[in-house]
């Protein structure tokens, strides 16, 4: 039985260039090195400064509302009749979803920098209205890049971010998807490089990014840990996250990865099936590439242009993924697996009907791999899910989905 | 400057120009605007004034180029055109001319065709040398050995915001020339004008750093009088998005190469 989580440094990554094992890397134009230069020199500095730390760790507290509770559902770990389930509540964050943890750093480097205009790309709308919502709080200028399809899916995100003072700027471009909104948002770096700061909001792009926004997102696994020690004695079997590009899963899977015996389960978007043409899953389709700034895994053509990712979720339609999760899938130690919009749909329903949550659809699609996983378990088992988001800002594609006939009725 | 063992179109281009004449580097992307154009429009730009040829290998996320650059590698891409069709090119264009023809791309593409390959491909085919804006110098152990190997000539960039020690640095692992981006900012995002302070200073710099290789300026030039003030201190200018602009402004009209090599011959000698 596991009752400790002590860092054992067997796992030090990613290396002085911004490697985790092949993966990762700074492959960005060269206006953009001298930027990515100075951002690792402040993150660094920053890191080791206990000023830093502690006002993060106030505005986490303060501002976010955290720590974020670790839910029993009682009623999923019923519905299966083997193990205990637990969840993660990231969707209580403000804002709804754990994005804000990283965009709260982001943003307190940016002031420490001295950069006076933010940018921000977003898929589902989560991390720009977490953006435009810190930027609010910090008195920053702020732009967002949203694909214009997306700009369509999540509505109230784009008013959200309006309210909040941000620009949306709408991109036509491509898939008009998240990929081509973080193509606009790094051809916006390359040309106000002088004075902007741009805040990823996944562990994807170039060193330093992805090691950055995980630690940002580190608190999301310390927390459990506690938790789940104070609830149990014991830490988790199993650890389930969803992975888009990646975040909400290494915030959580970081502080258990030198725990060889906690499995750690990543679910990608299989959108249509994990092996059709309509899919964002890539490690079930893709295989190694390089966009937006460092090597990964990524859905591409025979041809090496890479390929137009569906999901039913805004926030998972990506054809990447980040680098140090391409790292965790090739050493084994991670397993990543896919889950159909039509499972994830159905997750939606049952969480909803079974704990009073609403889960975002990114999360649903953790959620939907208690049906696989549930039935093989023994009754002692635990299992932790990171619930990364809620599910309001979905109300659209949900009411589409599920009430498409719908016209004010009772149910 | 490493010295490579087979015939260096790019060094003998830099040699053989007239006292006085800059060199004339155009950038094109392969299979625009179709693929059986390509290596007609290189042979007609040599004959209109081009020293060199940058070949566009086209990507579909373009994270350096602008909205031109974007528009023709899509057109490319969904022309259908491959890498091998990209070779085809260069070895069209090597059968009647020397002219060097360095491919400029991103670097997917390469991994997808295998970059054994790629470089193996690329020397038969009698490519000049390889710019790849997302491989910067400290990401290139990826291909330095087999460009070494093959004989490709690999070529960086150096923007404004480019520190003296870093802009020594890409001038020892550069081969061919110095490519400088001369305002900070994508393809095609400037007009010529206001261009031209911030290339002055950035050129003092640049002459002061750049000692083993010849310096070509790019990025926001579209006429003449730009090309001829941006490069006054240089060895030449690159001409990419205004190129294709032209393209897009006479294609598919009956005449429209005539007209589109009239405004190349104007590049390089005014109208």
């Amino acid at each position: 039985m596991i009752t400790s989580a002590k860092p054992k440094k067997s796992y030090d990554f990613p290396s002085a260039k911004g490697y985790f094992g092949k993966f990762g890397g700074k492959f960005v134009p060269e206006i953009l090195i001298p930027a990515i230069e100075e951002l690792e020199i402040a993150y660094n500095e920053a890191k080791n400064d206990e000023n830093f730390k502690k006002e993060r760790l106030f505005h986490l507290r303060e501002y976010v509302g955290r720590p974020t509770p670790l839910t029993f559902a009682n009623r999923l770990t019923s519905h299966y009749g083997t193990g205990k389930i637990y969840l993660k509540r990231e969707d209580l964050c403000h804002t709804g979803a754990h994005k804000i943890n990283n965009t709260i750093g982001q943003v307190m480097l940016a002031q420490r920098m001295g950069k006076k205009r933010i940018i921000a790309e977003t898929g589902a709308g989560q991390h720009g209205v977490a953006t435009a919502t810190v930027c609010a709080k910090f008195d920053l200028e702020c732009i967002v890049y949203m694909g214009e399809e997306d700009m369509r899916r999540q509505k109230l995100n784009v008013d959200r971010m309006r309210l909040l003072g941000a620009e949306v700027r709408s991109v036509t471009s491509g898939s008009r998807t998240l990929k081509d909104a973080t193509n606009e948002a790094i051809r916006d770096w390359v040309t106000n490089v002088h004075d902007t700061f741009y805040i990823i909001g996944s562990a994807v792009g170039p060193h330093p990014y992805p090691m950055m926004v995980r630690d940002f997102h580190d608190v999301i696994g310390l927390e459990t840990e506690q938790q789940i020690l104070e609830k149990e004695g014991r830490l988790p079997d199993y650890v389930l996250a969803c992975v888009g590009g990646g975040s909400n899963a290494i915030g959580i899977f970081y502080r258990f990865v030198e725990h060889e015996d906690i499995k750690l389960i990543g679910i990608e978007a299989a959108g249509e099936g994990a092996l059709t043409n309509r899919t964002a899953a890539t490690f079930a389709q893709g295989k190694p590439g390089v966009l937006h700034g460092s090597l990964s895994y990524l859905l591409q053509t025979g041809q090496g242009q890479v390929a137009l990712a569906h999901s039913i979720s805004a926030g998972l339609d990506y054809p990447g993924v980040g680098p140090e999760h391409a790292h965790l899938f090739d050493t084994g130690r991670v397993k990543y697996v896919p889950v159909t919009d039509t499972e994830a749909m159905d997750a939606v329903r049952r969480t909803s009907e079974l704990e009073g949550i609403i889960p975002a659809i990114e999360t649903a699609h953790a959620m939907a791999w208690l049906e696989t996983l549930m039935p093989e378990l023994s009754k002692d088992d635990i299992v932790v899910i990171n619930c990364s988001g809620r599910g309001d800002k979905d109300m659209g594609t949900i009411s589409e989905y599920f009430y498409p006939q719908d016209n004010g009725g009772t149910k | 400057m490493k010295e490579v063992m087979t015939k260096n179109r790019l060094k003998e281009a830099f040699e053989k120009v007239n006292p006085g004449e800059k060199i004339m580097n155009l950038f094109i992307t392969a299979g625009f605007p179709a693929i059986d154009d390509t290596a007609d429009l290189i042979l007609n730009y040599e004959k209109n004034g081009a020293n060199i040829i940058e070949l566009g290998m086209p990507f579909s996320d373009p994270l350096a180029d602008g909205p031109t650059i974007q528009y023709s590698s899509e057109v490319a891409i969904s022309n259908g055109l491959t890498m091998d069709n990209i070779f085809d090119i260069v070895k069209k264009v090597r059968a009647s001319s020397d002219i060097p023809v360095v491919l400029m791309g991103y670097l997917n593409p390469l991994l997808n065709y295998g970059l054994d390959e790629f470089f193996q491909k690329a020397e038969n085919s009698g490519v000049d040398g390889l710019i790849l804006p997302d491989v910067p110098v400290e990401e290139s152990d990826i291909i330095n050995d087999l460009a070494l190997k093959h004989h490709v000539p690999l070529i960086y960039l150096v923007a404004p915001n480019s520190s003296d020690e870093r802009m020594r640095l890409v001038d020892e692992k550069s081969n061919g020339f110095v490519y400088c981006v001369s305002v900070t900012g994508i393809t095609g995002a400037r007009k010529g004008e206001e261009v031209q302070d911030s290339v002055n200073r950035f050129i003092e710099r640049v002459n002061k750093n750049i000692k083993n290789n010849p310096v070509l300026v790019g990025f926001g030039i579209s006429s003449h009088a730009d090309a001829m003030n941006i490069s006054a201190k240089t060895d030449g200018f690159v001409v990419g998005s205004a190129l294709i602009n032209n393209i897009r402004s006479v294609h598919p009209q009956k005449n429209w190469k005539e007209e589109h090599f009239k405004f190349v011959r104007s590049l390089k000698y005014g109208s």
